[in-house]
């Protein structure tokens, strides 16, 4: 096995365009297991930790450029304002350990449909930024899951980073698991409200081969707001609109049945998240008024 | 390969590490450093945490070659000139030790915890030891553990 470490974006891409077997590794909390337990011999381990460049970000165009190999950590510390949902769901991965070292590429490179991170950024409409020797590019993240632990990265390409809007409303992120911490998700539900755009983000966790908007759910939760004149009164929310919502979002998920929930549990608690969820943000919503 | 990396203040190397062998491994059997245990060999127990670059991390998730000119704490690291260290000693007098297997990785858990958090609370200590199992204490000692060492911590930063 090789290993190979590049101290630069530039020779990362160099390294991975020579060789595309190569297994990118940055926190490990992925990669580690998988070795550890022989479940893959990869030809080359490609460590990206020394690479300065993806472990920063910055704002950029009113974005936030979150480089590939930020941790959930600093996530949590250092975006909390910004990046609400995503520090939300960062708070649930793992344990300290985990989230020292866990990063927002990595699980976008495993593309777990129980990825912790999924939803928030579906929820917030981010996108992808990869990139190989032949040039770059950016797709949102509903495009980026292309199945069961697949994403659509090109075999010479890396992630570098992740692009988001700074939250302009409430976000909220909630997650089943058979305790609080240690826990991969049994499934999970992420919301944002974007009011300057009127429109209700959305992401569902580990009910479906691949993490997935409830756009439906979303787009008529929206138009029902706005029926109601809700953004601009900032009432409250009538309960049968949160619950056609739930019901939405129900609808949009295609569950199995494995070792960590029944397909049936799942589609009843994601209702249930789904609706706390929205009426946890129009709460806050409310409130900022 | 090669690692050179610092280890509890001194400069280790070692060769012929596998590429795909964890920092863990590296310790324990090329370093004859077993403080750190080897349980889960997947992030879950926290047996074997210790610092990377003064950060708690699980020890069997971080690469051989990541660990590569970083500098590493481990719980023989954290003694006081032969002593145990005030975390440590307040761990044995509390009986927050039976097995003691999950006993190292709590240790450095719970030190870096008292780094950042004089007193914490209850919550505060569960959430920073929630990747530490035990299966032996019920952790309530190992709670009365963390305070005493708090407490004594606090009390000899003041004299």
């Amino acid at each position: 096995m090789d290993f190979l470490r590049p101290d630069s974006w530039a020779d990362a891409l160099a390294a991975k365009a020579e060789h595309p077997d190569a297994v990118p590794i940055a926190g490990g909390t992925d990669v580690m297991v998988e070795l550890n337990f022989d479940r893959r011999r990869p030809a080359a381990l490609l460590d990206l930790t020394r690479v300065d460049d993806l472990s920063q970000w910055y704002q950029q165009d009113g974005l936030v450029r979150l480089g590939a190999g930020v941790t959930f950590a600093r996530l949590i510390s250092e975006l909390g304002d910004q990046l609400p949902g995503l520090a939300m769901a960062s708070r649930t991965v793992g344990s300290p350990q985990i989230r020292n070292r866990g990063t927002v590429g990595g699980n976008l490179g495993t593309a777990s449909p129980a990825g912790d991170a999924h939803p928030a950024l579906l929820a917030a409409g981010a996108e992808v930024e990869v990139e190989s020797v032949r040039g770059s590019r950016r797709m949102p993240v509903s495009d980026f899951y292309v199945g069961v632990k697949r994403n659509a990265l090109e075999p010479d390409e890396l992630i570098r980073a992740v692009w988001i809007a700074p939250a302009t409303g409430p976000q909220q992120y909630s997650k089943i698991g058979t305790r609080n911490a240690m826990v991969i998700a049994v499934c999970a539900f992420g919301l944002a409200l974007h009011p300057s755009r009127k429109t209700v983000g959305t992401g569902i966790g580990s009910a479906a081969p691949t993490p997935r908007v409830a756009a439906q759910a979303g787009t008529f939760a929206a138009n029902a707001l706005e029926e109601a004149g809700l953004w601009e009164s900032r009432g409250e929310l009538p309960p049968s609109l949160a619950q056609e919502f739930a019901e939405q979002v129900q609808a949009a998920a295609s569950p199995i049945d494995d070792i960590r929930g029944s397909a049936a549990y799942r589609l009843l608690s994601l209702s249930v998240m789904a609706r706390r969820c929205l009426v946890w943000a129009w709460t806050d919503y409310r409130k900022a008024a | 390969m090669r690692i050179t990396t610092t280890v509890n203040g001194e400069q280790r190397q070692v060769d012929d590490v596998w590429e795909g062998e964890s920092l863990l491994y590296v310790l324990r059997e090329r370093m004859a450093l077993p403080g750190s245990k080897n349980a889960c060999e997947q992030g879950e127990c926290g047996a074997c945490t210790v610092y990377l670059d003064h950060v708690p991390v699980c020890a069997c998730l971080v690469a051989a070659g990541q660990a590569d000119g970083r500098e590493i704490v481990t719980v023989e690291g954290l003694q006081v000139e032969g002593e145990l260290h005030p975390v440590q000693r307040a761990f044995v007098e509390a009986g927050a030790v039976q097995c003691g297997f999950c006993t190292p990785g709590l240790v450095v858990a719970t030190h870096d915890l008292l780094e950042r958090s004089g007193q914490p609370s209850d919550p505060e200590i569960r959430e920073a030891l929630a990747g530490n199992l035990c299966r032996c204490t019920g952790y309530e000692k190992i709670l009365d553990a963390v305070h005493l060492a708090a407490d004594r911590l606090s009390t000899s930063e003041k004299q």
